[in-house]
């Protein structure tokens, strides 16, 4: 019974969490807004004034905007490839019956709790490393020339390093739905005769879509943040060839302090990061009821 | 399948599962044998994998070139200050929601979520400078409550689902047994509750643990957690890799563990439920 008085009760319990939330989120971003709008670089204190758009100006036509903007794409994309086939092979894999599977489970799952920072130093140094990294030893057991991962192929390099992180995750939210499918069903069909292509075509990935789905969305809104990885890898670099939107605007916000064309900046990934948000919230709003 | 095994496909499908996981896990365990090695061994050509005089001389010196014990107690403040903190704030938020919705409850859910979508290098302007202007910069409590705010939705989000699975009835049935509100919560309530507070906990100081945005942006050397720590080691300084492989298995090492804990939780608090 929802009385008047637990009516209000529930009122008084909500209210710290929304009010905290509403206050994170409106302030600073009508500071950003703000911002945006202004010339305004900690260099030059007391020199802000208003310039209209001219930082979206700024931002938006500056090279290095469009390079980022395509690195994201690239890296997000790359990732998802990455760990959206290799997840659902993975769970394929780790849903059959097999000897210490459990334990198998537990390998493949560690890397999601490396902290970014630890993994992408480990794989630039002991891996990646042009003289003195493992790969470098493998290719010159196998006779090839050795790669300067980081310095000839940064983008792809990040992005692998990236997806060794992502994988367990996808692999993780995959296997659980994989074994939520009823088996039955599966029988059924190779009682008829399906083999397991079609098994897999007709009756699993139509089961897996949602948590497909859901991998691709949630990885997406992370992935447009990739940062950590980029700061001690590759600094952006060389030129912008590494460079995303999350790192071009840190760049601009705190190396060249300008604030106003980073709020700028800040503006368009915010509505990046929102087209993306839109699907996820009507998808996950739809699964509460 | 179940009721026949083909004893040659289970073999085949071990061997090709170990080699995946071996591979995959193979990086941690190249930096805990790494964290063991002398600094020339450790840049050795053709490396040495096993066979080599173990050493633990690293670790002590990881505590040498900078105050190692201290950022690891600032992740250990940082991550449990933000988590206890968000939970304290959350807790009531989602026990009300799960036990008297209204029509609104989905829209407040949802909005919540929807704050967690807010890419954070949008807002590293302000909260920088917020941060300037209050001396917050460089201070463990700033990153309490900067991560506190990043996780409270999803904090929220867990504990709501969690609560919702516990069944109403059954508050009913301690109702007409006449037990008085404080006892219903003591007694009924709290002992269904605790584990899915405690999953909750668990997931979210993973989740600080590791986070690597706010760390790095607003922390210098008092209040720098691991993650800011190690980042230190990105500017070459001679030969490192011994000493940042005994300082990042020793970053990871808790946390890994915590990890394999929290695995089953781990779907559901990251999908917001979408998945379980």
């Amino acid at each position: 019974m929802a009385t008047l008085h637990t009516r209000s009760l529930a009122r008084v319990m909500i209210s710290p969490a929304v009010l905290i939330l509403l206050v994170w989120m409106i302030i600073p971003l009508a500071m950003t807004l703000y911002f945006s709008l202004l010339r305004y670089n900690l260099l030059m204190p007391g020199l802000e004034e208003f310039t209209g758009l001219a930082n979206y100006e700024f931002f938006l036509t500056d090279p290095a905007f469009v390079d980022s903007l395509v690195n994201t794409l690239l890296l997000v994309g790359g990732v998802l490839v990455v760990t959206v086939i290799g997840g659902t092979l993975l769970a394929l894999l780790l849903d059959q019956p097999s000897w210490g599977r459990g334990i198998v489970r537990l390998l493949v799952i560690a890397p999601f709790f490396v902290m970014p920072t630890v993994s992408a130093l480990v794989w630039k140094n002991m891996f990646m490393h042009s003289v003195n990294g493992l790969f470098t030893w493998i290719a010159h057991s196998l006779g090839f020339e050795p790669i300067d991962w980081l310095a000839e192929f940064p983008l792809f390099s990040i992005t692998m390093i990236v997806a060794w992180g992502w994988l367990p995750f996808a692999t993780l939210i995959i296997l659980t739905a994989l074994q939520s499918l009823d088996q039955s069903q599966k029988e059924a069909a190779e009682l008829d005769g399906a083999g397991p292509i079609s098994v897999f075509a007709y009756i699993t990935l139509p089961h897996l879509t949602r948590a497909l789905t859901v991998v691709v969305l949630i990885e997406t809104i992370f992935l447009l943040s990739v940062f950590a990885e980029i700061l001690v890898t590759t600094n952006g670099g060389p030129g912008t060839e590494s460079t995303n939107i999350s790192y071009l605007i840190y760049a601009q916000a705190l190396l060249q302090f300008d604030v106003g064309a980073a709020s700028a900046g800040g503006i368009v990934a915010i509505l990046l990061a929102n087209i993306v948000a839109i699907f996820l919230i009507r998808m996950i709003g739809r699964n509460l009821g | 399948m179940s009721s026949r095994v083909f004893p040659k496909r289970k073999l085949i499908f071990t061997v090709v599962g170990w080699l995946i996981g071996i591979t995959l896990f193979f990086p941690i365990i190249w930096t805990i044998l790494t964290s063991f090695k002398t600094e020339g061994t450790a840049i050795a050509m053709p490396p040495k994998f096993l066979f080599f005089d173990w050493t633990l001389e690293n670790y002590f010196e990881v505590q040498d070139r900078s105050n190692y014990l201290q950022h690891a107690m600032n992740s250990v403040v940082i991550s449990l200050g933000s988590t206890g903190l968000g939970l304290l704030v959350a807790m009531p938020a989602a026990w009300a929601m799960a036990f008297s919705p209204t029509k609104h409850t989905k829209n407040v859910l949802m909005w919540m979520l929807s704050t967690k979508m807010l890419p954070p290098v949008g807002v590293l302007v302000p909260i920088y400078l917020l941060f300037r202007d209050f001396d917050l910069l460089d201070t463990r409590l700033g990153m309490v409550v900067v991560l506190m705010l990043m996780n409270l939705p999803i904090i929220v989000w867990m504990l709501y689902t969690y609560f919702k699975e516990i069944p109403g009835e059954i508050l009913e049935a301690a109702r007409m047994d006449g037990a008085t509100i404080g006892k219903e919560i003591i007694y009924v309530l709290a002992p269904m509750a605790v584990p899915g507070i405690a999953s909750t906990l668990l997931l979210n100081v993973i989740l600080a643990w590791n986070e690597s945005f706010w760390t790095l942006n607003l922390t210098v050397t008092d209040a720098a957690p691991l993650t800011a720590f190690i980042a230190s080691y990105s500017s070459p300084e001679g030969l490192f890799w011994a000493k940042l492989s005994a300082a990042s298995t020793l970053a990871i090492a808790p946390i890994l563990v915590m990890g394999w804990f929290s695995q089953k939780q781990l779907v559901r608090g990251l999908t917001f439920g979408a998945v379980k």
